[in-house]
């Protein structure tokens, strides 16, 4: 029965991949049938069918190597999930019907047809899945340690004065992450006074003023004063509206403003020198 | 003409997705910056406090229409273990997480309408409004 199979898609290979295609090419949000040259969508439709086809099993094993192969080389072809789904959905189908049509597939060995196809569809569609969810997991965790370098570096600006910049949402992964690099940097940089600059904050509210609060507590316990800059009209506002006090540290609207005020702080300041 | 949207939330991330979709709502609206910002940080006080005290809730936002008056309702709901002290609750500085307890006063001042129904294991259901000046 299995080779029956085999043979009967073989044979008929032309008009399986014919009537394969104008069914994908109704499935919506897949530019790959719509932009692609012709010739290539044959040739990729080809290389679909031929692994589809090897994968049906010549015993009840489901032939693992065959498998990794149909995995690997589906994945290299960039269809999104949803539609490599599709394309195995209607791949079967397809072939149900032609061989069902040319009576390879009768009443009679309806059954042996269903145990091929329990061994040949499903690993195809698991395996499809695991290689997608692998390499989303993948790159999710590689944008979260991307995302965690840029998050919340302590840079030294001049002999004593320190500033973090932060740029975006303080959640509580963060707020940690903003507090060891504060502390630690203000010890390693022997810095006097360190700049916290929220320019790039988006929305502040309790908890975000409950951890800078908290930071900066923690900043002025190992001797060091924390500054609050870069706060917008609109953020003071809502601050204000919400009733957190910060009047326990200067605050500034903008980090050039916080820097001329660090200076003073530790008693220097810029100074112009005239052209020779 | 209503519009409504929500977003669950179940992690800290759908409160950063709440807040994001009532900023958008709110400028379309026609909200200036101070309000956009106030609209946002009230959303991010009712989703974190669902986050925290419920685990799991929904935050609903809606363009209103009353009386020639354009503005935004937020709509906090869970069913989580409701608040037993509402007066308490409303008073600045308390908290029982450890925070500021700045959060749900806030919200009040922040907005021009409000409105807070809790009960006792059964959860608990704030309406805020803001109206376009």
């Amino acid at each position: 029965m299995n080779k029956q199979m085999v043979k009967g898609i073989n044979q008929n290979v032309d008009e399986i991949i014919g009537r394969w295609q104008l069914s994908m090419r109704e499935e919506q949000d897949e530019r790959f049938f719509q932009f692609m040259p012709s010739d290539l969508v044959d040739k990729t439709s080809r290389v679909f069918a031929e692994l589809m086809t090897s994968n049906i099993a010549e015993s009840d094993v489901v032939n693992r190597e065959k498998l990794n192969e149909f995995t690997e080389r589906v994945v290299r072809f960039g269809w999104s999930i949803k539609f490599v789904n599709k394309a195995i959905d209607n791949f079967s189908d397809i072939v149900f019907q032609i061989l069902e049509a040319k009576e390879i597939i009768t009443n009679d060995n309806l059954r042996a047809y269903l145990d091929i196809y329990t061994n040949w569809i499903p690993p195809l569609r698991e395996s499809i899945i695991e290689a997608y969810s692998t390499e989303y997991e993948r790159t999710i965790d590689l944008q979260k340690i991307a995302l965690q370098e840029l998050s919340a570096s302590l840079i030294p600006v001049f002999d004593k004065i320190s500033v973090m910049p932060l740029v975006g949402t303080i959640d509580t992964e963060r707020a940690k992450l903003i507090m060891e690099n504060l502390l630690e940097g203000v010890v390693k940089q022997q810095a006097e006074v360190v700049l916290l600059d929220i320019t790039g904050v988006p929305v502040v509210d309790t908890m975000v003023a409950h951890h800078i609060i908290q930071a900066a507590d923690a900043v002025r316990l190992i001797g060091a004063k924390c500054m609050l800059v870069g706060i917008r009209p609109e953020i003071a506002q809502t601050i204000v509206t919400l009733g957190i006090h910060l009047h326990e540290f200067t605050t500034t609207s903008t980090l050039q403003r916080g820097m001329q005020e660090a200076l003073m702080l530790t008693n220097r300041k810029i100074v112009e020198v005239d052209k020779e | 003409m209503e519009h409504r949207s929500s977003v669950d939330i179940y992690t800290e991330w759908d409160i950063v997705a709440a807040r994001q979709l009532g900023r958008n709502e709110a400028k379309k609206s026609g909200f200036g910056t101070v309000d956009q910002a106030r609209i946002t940080t009230a959303i991010s006080e009712l989703a974190r406090n669902i986050y925290l005290y419920a685990e799991e809730g929904k935050i609903e936002i809606t363009n209103v229409i009353e009386d020639g008056l354009i503005g935004i309702r937020i709509i906090a709901t869970d069913s989580g273990p409701g608040i037993p002290d509402v007066r308490r609750v409303m008073e600045d500085g308390f908290s029982t997480s450890g925070g500021l307890g700045a959060g749900i006063p806030g919200v009040k001042r922040l907005m021009d309408e409000f409105k807070i129904e809790t009960e006792l294991g059964v959860g608990t259901l704030v309406t805020a409004i803001k109206w376009l000046r």
